[in-house]
């Protein structure tokens, strides 16, 4: 019988085999360890949900607590990838690349292309993101479409714990600037993860759910929405192709369109706001290069176009739910030739 | 500066009432009742009152994360405040904002703040505001430790100081970011040091002594006032919770808060002070005390039966909807 392990167990593994394999990786961030300079425990932390613990036993000063000044510790890692080690910086949250971004988008993702193909940048930003916490506008946001824009950076949003551990080692792996979005609401969820270490290839969308008569293309914690909804629409005898993008930078066109070839029909879920974001990008993608296949009108379903509300009420409306999708491919069943 | 009676009985009035507040959420915390993060100021109420005793309605102030005492030595509504805590719709920001977004512009409170180092670069805002306005105000940012060490805090010193604007940067050092000390992540002896070297006057101070405080914010506050540039004041003090609520402090050494709580607490420390002084009774204080309980115990049972937000209020405030 497979292992299995939560989202969060698959990530903190993956940082572990990597280290392990590679001593030119490094982590680092605030409180990845913790308690430095304290008179209590060292590794006291483990970052604020623990994901970091226990790699500073393991692996000493290559687990680097940072003050908080992510423009230079995030800056800092970008230019130690250029000069040899493979660092895995954590942002804590996403919401916090405003404080960092000129690192991000104007040096590490320019460099390979910028300095004529010459420069590699290995480096690796963890960072959490999505809505669920009650954590609030500054806390909860979905910003894999802001980087997605950005040509140079690759964009990973792991739905499983598989997926997880084996985008993360990829990632680390990888020459080029990774931006590692990790759904804070997935990180209890437990799903079969192997020992071993593996690497899942960045560019290859997961089927997650087969089906003739509506594709449902989506990523990160939304996969599991688009799940449930098709688990309940197959009640009323519709079967949806649930499709997981895994990696937003590359994205797989060509899984996208095959699945749309298939069933002539697309909804598009995304947990971002619904203004450039992955949903309207496949929408208008799809319409570029398979509008012959189309039945009828694409759905798009999306967060809606406000900041992400702190109440508990307010957040649950917020945040794109089963129903929601549910109602969206009847709309498209009901409007297709 | 001289305090009247009427000042110490006020600003003893609002040192318990935070505390007050900050103790109770820390139990209603733990019933799982209130959602989020939130982060208690208890143990730091010194600093907060002692600077804003000195402030008026032309006077803004910027906050942390860790915002409700600051809230309240502003002048923000109790009710209004835990209303919004629990997320209810009568909360100071509808309960769109939660613990860590309080705010009351009324008030000249622009806001706690999810992002450390978003209030420094605000105030300086605030300060060019009134300087051009000539309404005499000042601005004010309470910044922790770690949040000393953000570049947002650094390029506001520096923009202050050439803009000669009216700020003051309050440094609480509570000796901890989230579990790093800041003994490690300052890398000169007090965060005060830096000042210098925007040459503006940086001075460290007591924090758990609310006179210390109020007395060196006085000065910061009437240079600012008269138009002579920013200061910078640290005040060294102490968190008596986890840096947030669920946090297991093992980075923290044994009875360390329950040593402090014995020998550092401002309320006692002020206590003692003005009884020994005979400024004040100490059933005057016990008074306050209890009204500051019963204050208290009506905000939380007004919030746990407030309504919240409905479907109909998720879409406002924003000036387009898709
Ligand atoms: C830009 C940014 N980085 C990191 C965080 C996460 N974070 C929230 S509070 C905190 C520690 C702040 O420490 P300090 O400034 O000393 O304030 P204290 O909590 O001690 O009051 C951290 C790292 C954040 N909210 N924003
Ligand atoms: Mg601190």
């Amino acid at each position: 019988m497979a292992r299995t392990a939560t989202y969060q167990q698959a990530i903190n593994e993956a940082l572990a085999q990597e280290m392990e394999r590679d001593e030119t990786v490094i982590v680092m961030g605030e409180d990845v360890a913790g308690g430095l300079g304290t008179d209590g425990e060292r590794d006291a932390w483990g970052g604020p949900l623990g994901i970091t613990k226990g790699l500073y036993g393991k692996y000493g000063d290559r687990v680097m607590d940072t003050p908080i000044s992510e423009s230079a510790f995030i800056g800092a890692a970008v230019g130690a990838a250029t000069a040899g080690l493979r660092p895995v910086a954590e942002l804590m949250f996403i919401d916090f690349m405003g404080v960092c971004f000129d690192q991000i988008f104007n040096q590490a993702a320019k460099f390979r292309y910028m300095f004529g193909g010459k420069a590699e940048t290995p480096v690796v930003i963890r960072t959490m993101y999505g809505a669920g916490l009650r954590a609030a506008a500054q806390h909860s946001q979905c910003l894999y479409p802001v980087f997605t824009h950005i040509p140079g950076l690759k964009v990973v949003t792991p739905a499983t714990p598989y997926d997880a551990k084996g985008l993360l080692i990829q990632a680390i792996r990888d020459n080029d600037p990774v931006i590692f979005c990790e759904h804070k609401a997935l990180y209890t969820l437990e799903g079969d993860v192997p020992e071993e270490p593996y690497a899942l290839p960045f560019g290859e969308a997961n089927i997650v759910r087969e089906g003739d008569d509506v594709s449902i293309v989506t990523l990160g914690r939304m996969v599991h929405v688009a799940t449930e909804a098709a688990d309940a629409l197959s009640g009323d005898g519709i079967e949806c192709e649930v499709v997981d993008l895994r990696t937003t930078s590359p994205m797989d066109e060509d899984t996208i369109l095959e699945t749309v070839e298939n069933t002539g029909r697309l909804v598009v879920l995304d947990e971002a706001h619904p203004r450039c974001n992955m949903a309207t990008d496949i929408a208008a993608m799809v319409c570029e290069k398979a509008f012959d296949s189309l039945k009828g009108p694409i759905k798009q379903v999306t967060a809606p176009h406000t900041p992400v509300p702190f109440a508990d009420t307010l957040e649950d409306l917020y945040i794109p739910d089963a129903a929601a999708v549910q109602k969206a491919v009847k709309a498209v069943m009901e409007s297709s030739k | 500066m001289q305090l009247s009676r009427d000042d110490l009985l006020t600003a003893y009035r609002i040192m318990r009432t935070i505390r007050e507040f900050e103790e109770r959420l820390h139990v209603e915390f733990a019933t799982g009742d209130i959602p989020g993060f939130v982060h208690l100021y208890a143990g730091e109420e010194a600093s907060g009152v002692g600077v804003c005793m000195h402030l008026d309605d032309r006077d803004r102030i910027a906050s942390t994360h860790r915002g409700h005492g600051h809230c309240i030595a502003k002048g923000c509504d109790v009710d209004g405040m835990m209303a919004e805590i629990y997320g209810r719709r009568d909360g100071l920001c509808a309960g769109k904002g939660g613990s860590m977004h309080i705010a009351d512009l009324d008030k000249g409170m622009m806001g706690a703040n999810g992002i450390v180092g978003g209030g420094p670069p605000l105030i300086c805002g605030a300060g060019l505001a009134a300087k051009q306005l000539g309404t005499g105000g000042v601005a004010i940012a309470f910044v922790g430790d770690g949040g000393s060490n953000q570049g947002t805090t650094f390029e506001s010193l520096n923009l202050a100081s050439v803009w000669n604007l009216p700020c003051i940067f309050v440094i609480e050092n509570n000796g901890y970011a989230e579990s790093t000390s800041s003994k490690w992540s300052i890398a000169c002896d007090d965060a005060a040091d830096r000042a210098s070297g925007f040459n503006m006057p940086g001075v460290v101070v007591d924090g758990h002594d609310f006179f210390a405080v109020h007395e060196a914010a006085g000065e910061a506050i009437k240079r600012a006032r008269e138009g002579a540039g920013p200061s910078l004041l640290e005040c060294k003090l102490n968190r008596y919770y986890g840096h947030f609520e669920g946090d297991a402090q093992t980075y923290r050494g044994q009875d360390e808060v329950k040593k402090l709580r014995e020998s550092r607490d401002c309320l006692a420390l002020f206590r003692e002070n003005v009884t020994s002084a005979g400024l004040l009774e100490g059933a005057e204080l016990d008074a306050i005390d209890r009204e500051a309980l019963a204050q208290i115990d009506g905000a939380v049972t007004k919030a746990k039966t407030a309504p919240p937000p409905t479907a109909a209020d998720l879409l406002t405030d924003v000036y387009v909807t898709y």
